[in-house]
């Protein structure tokens, strides 16, 4: 599903990315760690198409797709969906308008027509129940006013009403306390399906305890450094990098 | 005033001059309303269309912007007044005591002059005969000399009288709708309102144009007596090769209210003057707007708030989005008298370019001559914040849609000001359908 082969990325000419390799298959949930710094924002951001970024060499395709030859709104409407790690606030801009801006924009782009609106309405509705997101919060500007996990939800409330392909999770765990990393791996874990592939990037086992990776990945200095099962997340937690990170190791 | 002596007069100026002498004759109005017109005629040709070397006028230069006077429009035919009446139809949901103007003549068939009890709307035509002339065609806000208001005092030929009782709370609004219609020629327009002590109402004047390259040039004057609240939403919609000038004079007595918005969405070049003064203690005023534009258009804001009374407050909040060479202007100035202390008033100016060619110039000004008061002013010009649209387009939203997202949140604040759904409907879809333009 997701291929990407020796990636190389560099923003104002300070290479990020340096050889990275990745094949995600349909169905599966891959988990990255690594180190602060180690690129993998970086990575998420490349893949989503954000301007900043400079790809210099390599290739990364979605379905066969070239995702660089994408513009960002092009790759979201082929399948591509990132959780952002510090999801933006936009005032002005109602939740729910918005919701209803990305959900039309990508049927759209698919050939299909605007979903009515009480059709959305419900739909919104019945996801946002789920993830514990109030109606007053879908009427307030975007993120604003949210707190950090409120914003995490409604990353994952956008993930299940987009339905994408591929699901980019960045650090999506962080700043959520112990029942809301419940709510939001719930929310993960019922969108898993065949068609459907994870990138989790995590620090922490405890999310990996409530969505379990088929596969875990180091990454470390801009490459993925090693690759593993599960119990290489147990690993990590017992020893941190120090193995991957040469003289820097702390 | 900055009065330049001239001899050498512009095409424009020539024109006007020769306009004048053919329609004084014609122009409604008794002996001294004829005489208010010259002195307002000879005012403007002493001065002559102002130059950027006028500081009033250094952002919006009028002479090169106004370089032949069209004539004055005739009445308006069948054709006309059946596009008119298309072009009045976003209005059509709203309840309201309507006088249309077309090409600036009153058409009866498109308004509608029923009134509530306490509530007079009148033509000026009448009043101009009447004795009332005179002080119709002087508003004692607008600076002396003011070519727009002079231009305007000496050409009008018909308008709107509004008069709220004292006490009346106007239970329709009042709108004043101005058509142009036709290939090209002059229109003058002038509502004069007065709201009795206690009154309140909502004026609506809107200004609709066809393809037409026409001069258009209105004046509002109101007047707020004690304890009164008047409401103006002003929407210009001119052609987009309509030269718009227009003025707001607003005088505020004690413990008054005013609240007024206007949208700048049409006109190739246009002026919205708006003067506001303070009289009496214990008032406030909102003062809000929002312009449009994209191509070589102009837009200028050119605002006095005169606080010359104790105690009272002002907000002044106008934003502005351009697109391809499109400029705005900015011009805003809050006076405080001496004397008036308590007086607390803030003014922002903010434009958004979304385009590397558009510009906006923005020049806020204190004058302050009282020690206890809140003053403050602030001017922004940027553009959309890329991070936040990049958080648009990796939801599958394309960029000229994510940036009309931005935009509508960027206006939204001030148009959700209006209070009257109808009104803040007809300014969200003129809004939209500039945005969906452009994409
Ligand atoms: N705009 C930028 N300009 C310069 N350097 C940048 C910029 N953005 C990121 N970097 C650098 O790129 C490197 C990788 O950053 P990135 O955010 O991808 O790391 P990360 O692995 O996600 O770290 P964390 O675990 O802290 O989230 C860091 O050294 C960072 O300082
Ligand atoms: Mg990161």
């Amino acid at each position: 599903m997701l291929s990407i082969k020796n990636l190389h990325a560099s923003i104002e000419d300070k290479p990020i990315l340096r050889g990275l390799d990745l094949e995600v298959k349909p169905g599966e949930v891959h988990a990255i760690m690594g180190p602060n710094g180690s690129g993998k924002s970086t990575l998420s951001y490349v893949l989503a198409g954000k301007d900043d970024y400079e790809v210099t060499e390599g290739s990364a395709t979605l379905d066969g797709q070239d995702l660089f030859a994408l513009a960002a709104d092009e790759r979201a409407a082929a399948g591509l969906f990132l959780a952002f790690q510090y999801p933006l606030e936009i005032p002005g801009v109602a939740t729910m308008t918005f919701l209803k801006a990305a959900v039309n924009a990508q049927r759209r782009a698919r050939g299909e027509g605007d979903l009515p609106t009480p059709q959305f309405m419900k739909l919104v509705r019945e996801k946002a129940d789920g993830l514990g997101i109030s109606t007053d919060m879908l009427k307030r500007g975007l993120n604003v006013g949210f707190s950090g996990g409120e914003k995490k939800r409604n990353e994952i409330l956008q993930m299940a009403l987009l339905e994408p392909k591929l699901c980019v999770l960045d650090e999506t765990d962080s700043g959520l306390d112990i029942d809301a990393l419940k709510v939001v791996s719930e929310g993960v874990n019922a969108l898993r399906a065949q068609n459907r592939a994870f990138v989790v990037i995590t620090h922490y086992q405890r999310l990996l305890d409530h969505i379990t990776p088929d596969v875990v990945h180091v990454m470390a200095k801009g490459r993925i450094v090693r690759t593993g099962g599960p119990e290489l997340a147990h690993e990590l937690e017992a020893r941190g990098y120090a193995d991957y990170v040469g003289e820097a190791a702390a | 005033m900055n009065a330049e002596v001239r001899s050498i007069r512009t095409a424009a100026e020539t024109a006007l001059s020769e306009i004048f002498a053919s329609a004084f004759a014609g122009l409604p109005g008794d002996s001294a309303v004829a005489e208010r017109r010259r002195t307002a005629f000879d005012a403007f040709k002493a001065a002559g269309l102002p130059s950027r070397r006028v500081e009033d006028w250094k952002y919006t230069d009028l002479r090169a912007l106004m370089r032949d006077a069209k004539p004055i429009a005739g009445a308006p035919d069948g054709v006309m007044i059946a596009a008119a009446r298309g072009a009045l139809a976003p209005y059509a949901a709203i309840d309201a005591t309507r006088v249309t103007f077309v090409n600036g003549r009153f058409v009866e068939e498109l308004s509608d002059l029923a009134t509530a009890e306490g509530v007079s709307v009148t033509l000026l035509k009448d009043a101009l005969v009447n004795g009332a002339g005179v002080e119709a065609l002087s508003d004692g806000v607008s600076p002396a000399g003011n070519v727009a208001v002079a231009l305007n005092a000496a050409f009008v030929a018909d308008g709107v009288v509004v008069s709220v009782a004292p006490g009346v709370t106007a239970s329709r609004p009042i709108h004043v709708a101005n058509v142009q219609a036709g290939s090209e020629h002059a229109a003058y327009g002038r509502v004069v309102a007065r709201v009795g002590e206690g009154g309140n109402v909502l004026l609506i004047e809107s200004h609709i144009g066809d393809a037409g390259a026409h001069q258009t040039n209105s004046v509002i004057m109101l007047d707020v007596a004690d304890g009164a609240r008047a409401e103006l939403v002003k929407i210009q919609d001119e052609s987009l090769d309509t030269l718009h000038l227009a003025t707001l004079a607003v005088r505020l007595g004690a413990k008054a209210e005013l609240k007024t918005f206007a949208l700048a969405a049409g006109a190739r070049a246009a002026r919205q003057q708006i003067y506001v003064s303070f009289t009496g203690d214990g008032s406030t005023a909102e003062i809000r707007g929002a312009g449009f534009a994209g191509a070589s258009r102009h837009l200028d804001t050119t605002l006095v708030v005169d606080h010359d009374a104790v105690g009272c407050s002002s907000r002044e909040h106008f934003k502005t989005a351009l697109d391809g060479e499109a400029r705005s202007v900015f011009q805003g100035k809050i006076v405080v008298k001496p004397g008036a202390q308590k007086t607390d008033g803030k003014m922002m100016a903010q434009a958004l370019l979304l385009s590397e060619g558009a510009e906006a110039d923005a020049k806020p000004e204190l004058e302050i001559f009282a020690d206890d008061v809140v003053c403050g002013h602030g001017a922004t010009v940027g553009a959309l914040d890329d991070e936040l649209l990049f958080y648009l387009k990796s939801r599958g939203i394309p960029q000229k849609e994510a940036e009309a997202l931005m935009v509508q949140a960027f206006v939204g604040e001030v148009i959700e000001t209006i209070e009257h759904e109808g009104l803040r409907e007809v300014v969200t879809d003129r809004a939209l359908a500039w945005l969906t333009a452009r994409t």
